[in-house]
């Protein structure tokens, strides 16, 4: 009843900018949110992983560190729309889950992993493709490129918005 | 940590992250039941608090990392409200979205405090 006629219309007042555009955002702030969770859940593991017990798997945990860190900068470029930026995390995490995911199965003992339990002393974010965390590390950069990419396809169709410009 | 009490507080967790879920995507903007869900899992959440600072007083003391655990429980605590300020900000149906995200990842801290206190 009420909730129908006080959705759209603050959003695409508020700015006057396309509808297309601030749906699309929209759903965006949902991703945001997911990485910025996930930015704290990596680096914060990593963090602890390396104060407590760095001599056990420096390898695993340098590459957790570097997740962690990628998922924040991730996480701000897609905050602020810097689409490049986005792209080139997005990309990484991807290649990132899918390598280490790969490793950490076929051979642990090139990064210096001891056991396979995704919740295991010395799993890292992207071990086993990311099962500790739900496989959201998988998930997550698919839909990412997804909607990097829809937002591309809607700012070039409409060649207005600011995101096809730059 | 008293499993019964983590339990519940999963359930609660769920419920409210299922709760904003539906309501954000049947385009519902964010409001008091859906603020108060996240605000009911706060509480929860403080609780459980309280009980790890008792609890080895009291003889249950915690079999893994205790540092970890208390990096999960301090992570999980920022959560909330940071969902609830959020919304607050960005008054549209996705906050209502991002509300209900939160609430399914503190369920899944939870859970992961509670194998870390008795794995």
């Amino acid at each position: 009843m009420s909730g129908a006629q006080n959705t759209e219309t603050p959003e695409s007042a508020a700015s006057g900018t396309a509808p297309a555009r601030r749906a699309g955002a929209g759903v965006g702030r949902v991703l945001v949110a997911v990485y910025a969770i996930l930015a704290l859940a990596a680096t914060g593991r990593s963090v602890f992983q390396i104060i407590d017990r760095f001599g056990e798997a420096p390898v695993a945990f340098l590459l957790s560190a570097l997740a962690g860190v990628i998922y924040i900068v991730a996480t701000v470029a897609l905050g602020a729309r810097l689409r490049t930026l986005a792209l080139v995390t997005i990309s990484i995490e991807l290649v990132g889950v899918l390598v280490v995911g790969t490793l950490s199965l076929v051979a642990p003992a090139l990064l210096g992993l001891h056991s396979l339990d995704p919740f295991g002393r010395d799993s890292t974010v992207w071990s086993a493709y990311g099962a500790g965390y739900l496989l959201v590390p998988l998930v997550l950069p698919v839909l990412g490129l997804l909607y990097l990419r829809g937002r591309t396809a809607r700012g070039s169709a409409r060649g207005a918005t600011p995101q096809a410009k730059a | 940590m008293i499993a019964g009490f983590t339990v519940a507080q999963v359930i609660v967790a769920c419920v409210a992250g299922l709760l904003c879920t539906v309501l954000g995507l049947a385009r519902r903007r964010p409001n008091d039941l859906t603020l108060g869900a996240l605000v009911v899992v706060e509480v929860l959440l403080l609780a459980q608090l309280v009980i790890a600072l008792i609890s080895p007083a009291l003889g249950n003391h915690p079999v893994g990392s205790v540092p970890l655990f208390y990096v999960y429980l301090v992570s999980a605590l920022l959560i909330p409200p940071a969902a609830v300020f959020w919304a607050l900000i960005e008054r549209t149906r996705w906050s209502t979205v991002v509300l209900g995200v939160a609430a399914f990842a503190i369920a899944v801290m939870a859970v992961r405090m509670q194998q870390i206190w008795t794995p």
